[in-house]
């Protein structure tokens, strides 16, 4: 194996990572702050049509990005509205919120379909990324760098932010939170807007980077992948960036497996592979009782103050 | 925005589905024809060809015909509803256009015996039921042809979705032809197990890519391969459709589905009264199967070998799946000469030898 | 002034009735109201949608058809999201089911009969709740989530479907298409004269009956009610929340299943690709529509088999893409999920002084 074809299969992780990370990370925030928003695939999809739409239209990826997070963040205000302001079932609401997603990115992508936009690879000049190992580290689109820095960020934030601790006490304890003071639902709503903005930014890197192109239901169930991230990452930033490559590497093994003949199993057993893997080793991580000690004790549960 | 009080709705809600009740009863003019498709019109791929030729109905028999479609119909029970739903309609002939209608469409038709349908892919036929599909495989073997001449490797890649013949047929033909050109080339195969799949069918792409293919091929719906080949500077080949838009360089030319003319000439007999249950499966000497326009970056010879195979089958005298034929494991499965039959081909499940997969 | 939440101390029954049919007709009144804004006849729309299935007897065996699976499968669920279990891998188990009864008809061969049935049917059941008993061992042993690991199931299910369609289960009379062989006439469920309605659809309506009395009546209904409730409650009552996820993560499965596999040999009689078509899925929103509650899902089973049929011919009628329909299924989950609070809240309006002022 010669240098170049690892990087090159490196670059193929990166492609079938980035938009899980994205929204996983933004999906282990809503959580920390004690909510469950099983939109995430609706919030991609939103976020795929509208930083594809914005693209089309001011032939500018980079208000296309900004787009894609308006428009998933506008479509979680839907789920925080309910669950926030009415107390609506999380789990319910969430998934409303996933079959609304595909339903309005479909219609709003009737009129794009079979256009193209020019695909938002690196911004780079061109001698920094030919040789390959500097490709590995110049060659990718700004969406990757602004994921993979966004994982230090957000620990940072959580950790050591005043912020940061108020979003956690809330989803610990929001009773307390709201005695000491703090606005449980405003905390919530902010988290629950930036899990729908990175979710979406998520969905763009579909539309506008690995295929520069609208196509219905085109994120084929990646949001499901970065719910399970969260769980499988014990909610920690860390190890969701570690859980996301995990999953990558998965899925790009059993595209190698399949192009090299490997025929001694069947094909589907292939395929199956990275879910089937994502459940054994969300047991083992689960069994160690440290994913449980992490999980925010309001997580899922109404906020309801007595008074 | 109006007015509704609860009277007028009730008023209203009867008149409407008074007047849904009473339209198919209504003297009608004009025949309807029906059409059941599987993905959206717009999906740029199978649908959007089929749906192509649903509007060349319209074009040629306007005045006569009047076509309705069903778009993102399930490949299960709830088919049924629908092509009973358009035979209620009154449509006369009805076009399903997927494999996975096939029993659903000879159920319905057990009901409506003076309706024609008329299933695509399929191989049940009944005294109203008529079956058409299109030698794909005789596209795939010009496809071969140029990327066997073009490859610099030798290695070429082909993105499938399922193990049915239709795309083994494809493999097969797409292979052979290749090895004409340059008898050590091999053909990598990727089958993602699904028919759309954007991120995947793009992730194969690298893979294939990086395991040495120079040109890759697509047996998926989707244009997301082409755009991966665009930004690698390398080449490859629209499916079903002229997809030159989505990679203006990496696009060498595409196999187009075109059901324009056999639909027509359909409609045509059924409105003079000479339709029969037929089986039909043409390609490119009736004009089902056509090659879009060869791109700038397709050499002069590739060209010229590639229009020998698409005169060869306009002329009846090429057959690409003509002996000696070896399968994977070397073994000789087509004797020097022999042809395999059409009845064969529609059932092939063996990979022909230079192919490597995983099943 | 201000509005004010009180909780009342039983959920109002009133407003547990009114709420989804309100949920339905402002759906039906904003369809009306967004579609004209967007260029289609909205009326039109919204009456194909809503209304034509019901009106047109025609329509009616569709409409049955369609509800029978989603009920089925939704009266599982629902036991188990009222023990705040939330399986949402039923696609899955309903596959599975399919498929396990699919085994049983291959072994018999030729053999057939009511004997043979029931026990593919039994097959299907055991199947589908074997598949969701895997969960059910994650959450109690390992303490693993059981939305992701079902839901991740659902994929392997449908691999699993793939490889045995494709491979060992193969129609050898099937042109190497991946299906199984149609299933002889003596293996497939009885159907009403003259129409297509099987007998599963009898199950489907009296199973809701079933799961009421068993909810409303027994002593493992309440034990889910209380353990959903009130999880320290249920400690101190003596009764095991693990016994609890194992019984209706099981029984919800085994629901699926029984869907599958009645779809399976009363409607589609052989296995491919296409099978599995969301019905899990669907039966999740139908669940909540019915709130959680075995009549409502019945009813709401209806509603939803109502839009899925007047959805596909309204495609026809007045050209709506078939998106919309699930913007319509959406829209209804969402009024249904934000009219929840009246019916353990009462609203009161106070005026306060700061509005006077």
């Amino acid at each position: 194996m010669s240098l170049d074809f690892i990087i090159a299969a490196i670059i193929t992780v990166v492609g079938l990572t980035t938009p899980i990370l994205l929204a996983g990370l933004g999906e282990l925030v809503v959580e920390k702050s004690g909510v469950l928003n099983l939109g995430v695939e609706g919030m991609m999809l939103v976020g795929a049509i509208s930083g594809f739409g914005v693209t089309v239209f001011t032939f500018n990826p980079w208000l296309g990005v900004l787009g894609a997070a308006a428009g998933g963040a506008a479509a979680s205000m839907l789920f925080a509205v309910l669950v926030l302001q009415l107390n609506s079932n999380q789990v319910a609401t969430g998934l409303a919120l996933t079959i609304f997603g595909t339903g309005l990115s479909s219609l709003l992508g009737l009129s794009f379909t079979g256009r193209i936009i020019v695909p938002f690879l690196s911004v780079f000049p061109d001698w920094l990324a030919k040789d390959p190992v500097w490709r590995l580290f110049f060659g990718h689109s700004p969406i990757v760098y602004f994921a993979i820095l966004m994982i230090p960020l957000t620990s940072w934030f959580l950790k050591s932010t005043r912020a940061g601790l108020i979003l956690r006490a809330v989803g610990e304890n929001d009773l307390s939170a709201h005695s000491i003071g703090y606005s449980v639902v405003g905390v919530r709503y902010a988290a629950i807007a930036f899990g729908g903005a990175m979710a979406g930014i998520g969905g763009c890197y579909f539309s506008m980077v690995i295929t520069p192109m609208w196509a219905e239901k085109m994120t084929a169930g990646r949001g499901w992948i970065a719910l399970a991230l969260v769980v499988f990452a014990g909610w920690r930033t860390g190890r969701l960036l570690a859980g996301a490559y995990f999953f990558g590497i998965l899925m790009a093994l059993e595209l190698y497996a399949k192009a090299s003949g490997f025929s001694f199993l069947p094909s589907q057993f292939w395929a199956a592979m990275p879910y089937a893997m994502t459940v054994v080793a969300l047991s083992f991580i689960s069994s160690r009782g440290t994913a449980g000690a992490n999980a925010p004790a309001c997580l899922g549960k109404p906020f309801l103050p007595s008074s | 925005m109006t007015k509704i009080s609860r009277r007028t709705l009730f008023k209203g809600a009867g008149a409407a589905s008074l007047a849904a009740l009473a339209s198919p009863a209504l003297a009608e003019d004009k025949v309807k024809v029906g059409f059941i498709f599987l993905g959206p019109i717009g999906d740029y791929g199978w649908t959007w060809a089929h749906n192509k030729g649903r509007m060349q109905i319209d074009t040629e028999l306007g005045d006569k015909v009047e076509t309705i479609y069903v778009e993102n119909v399930a490949e299960d029970a709830s088919a049924i509803p629908v092509i009973r739903d358009l035979a209620q309609q009154g449509c006369k002939l009805i076009f399903t256009t997927s494999y996975g209608y096939m029993d659903q469409t000879v159920q319905v038709a057990g009901e409506f015996p003076d309706v024609k349908f008329e299933h695509c892919t399929g191989f049940k036929r009944a005294d109203n039921v008529a079956t058409y599909n299109s030698k794909f495989h005789e596209g795939r073997a010009v496809l071969g042809t140029i990327a066997g001449k073009l490859s610099k490797s030798g290695v070429l890649g082909y993105l499938g979705s399922y193990k049915v013949p239709e795309v083994v047929l494809g493999v097969n033909s797409f292979a052979l032809a290749a090895q004409k050109q340059n008898p050590a080339a091999t053909v990598k195969l990727v089958m993602i197990d699904s028919w759309f799949d954007p991120p995947k069918e793009a992730a194969a792409t690298e893979t294939l890519i990086n395991l040495g293919c120079d040109i890759v091929t697509t047996h998926t719906d989707s244009p997301g391969p082409l755009q991966i080949l665009e930004q690698k500077g390398l080449h490859g080949f629209g499916q079903g459709a002229d997809m030159s838009t989505f990679a203006p360089n990496a696009h060498l030319t595409a196999i187009e589905d075109i059901w324009g003319p056999y639909y027509v000439e359909r409609t045509k007999a059924l409105l003079d009264g000479s339709w029969k249950s037929i089986d039909t499966w043409d390609g490119f000497k009736e004009g089902t199967v056509v090659i879009s326009a060869y791109s700038k970056d397709v050499t002069p010879e590739a060209a010229a070998e590639a229009d020998k195979v698409q005169a060869g089958y306009k002329a009846g005298t090429y057959n690409i799946f003509t002996g000696p034929i070896y399968d994977q494991t070397g073994a000789l499965k087509v004797k020097e000469g022999d042809v395999i039959a059409d009845a064969d081909l529609a059932v092939m499940d063996w990979f022909v030898k230079g192919v490597e997969s995983a099943s | 002034m201000r509005i004010k939440l009180e909780k009342r101390r039983e959920p109002s029954m009133a407003m547990l009735v009114i709420t989804p049919v309100a949920s339905v007709l402002l759906t039906m009144l904003i369809g009306i109201v967004v579609f004209d804004l967007i260029g289609i006849k909205g009326f039109k729309a919204v009456v194909d949608i809503f209304l034509s299935p019901l009106l047109a007897s025609y329509k009616w065996q569709d409409v049955a058809l369609k509800a029978a699976p989603l009920i089925i499968i939704a009266l599982g669920l629902s036991m188990g999201n009222r023990a705040q279990v939330w399986n949402i891998g039923a696609e899955g188990q309903y596959v599975i089911g399919a498929l396990c009864s699919a085994g049983v008809g291959i072994a018999f061969g030729a053999a057939g009969g009511f004997f043979v049935i029931l026990l593919m049917v039994l097959a299907g059941m055991i199947g589908g709740g074997a598949w969701a008993a895997i969960p059910a061992v994650l959450r109690t042993r390992y303490n693993v989530n059981e939305i992701l690991s079902s839901l991740m199931l659902t994929y392997v299910a449908l691999q699993v479907l793939g490889y045995l369609v494709g491979g060992p289960w193969k129609d050898p009379n099937g042109r190497n298409f991946p299906a199984t062989a149609p299933l002889i006439d003596a293996q497939t469920l009885p159907v009403w004269p003259g129409s297509t309605v099987h007998l599963g659809v009898l199950v489907a309506l009296v199973l809701p009956f079933v799961f009421w009395v068993i909810m409303a009546r027994s002593e493992f209904g309440y034990q889910v009610r209380v353990v959903g409730s009130s999880p320290t409650a249920a400690r101190h009552g003596g009764f095991d929340s693990r016994r609890t996820i194992w019984a209706t993560l099981i029984i919800g499965g085994a629901m699926a299943g029984l869907a599958g596999s009645l779809e399976f040999t009363g409607v589609l009689h052989k296995i491919d690709l296409g099978f599995p078509s969301g019905y899990g899925f669907t039966a999740i929103i139908v669940a909540f529509l019915g709130r959680l509650n075995p009549i409502g899902c019945l009813i709401a089973g209806i509603v939803l088999a109502v839009t899925y049929v007047g959805g596909q011919m309204a495609q026809t009628s007045v050209h709506i893409p078939n998106s919309t329909a699930g913007i319509f299924q959406a829209m209804m989950l969402f009024f249904i999920l934000a009219s929840d609070i009246l019916v353990r809240y009462r609203v009161r309006i106070i005026p306060s002084a700061k509005a006077v002022a």
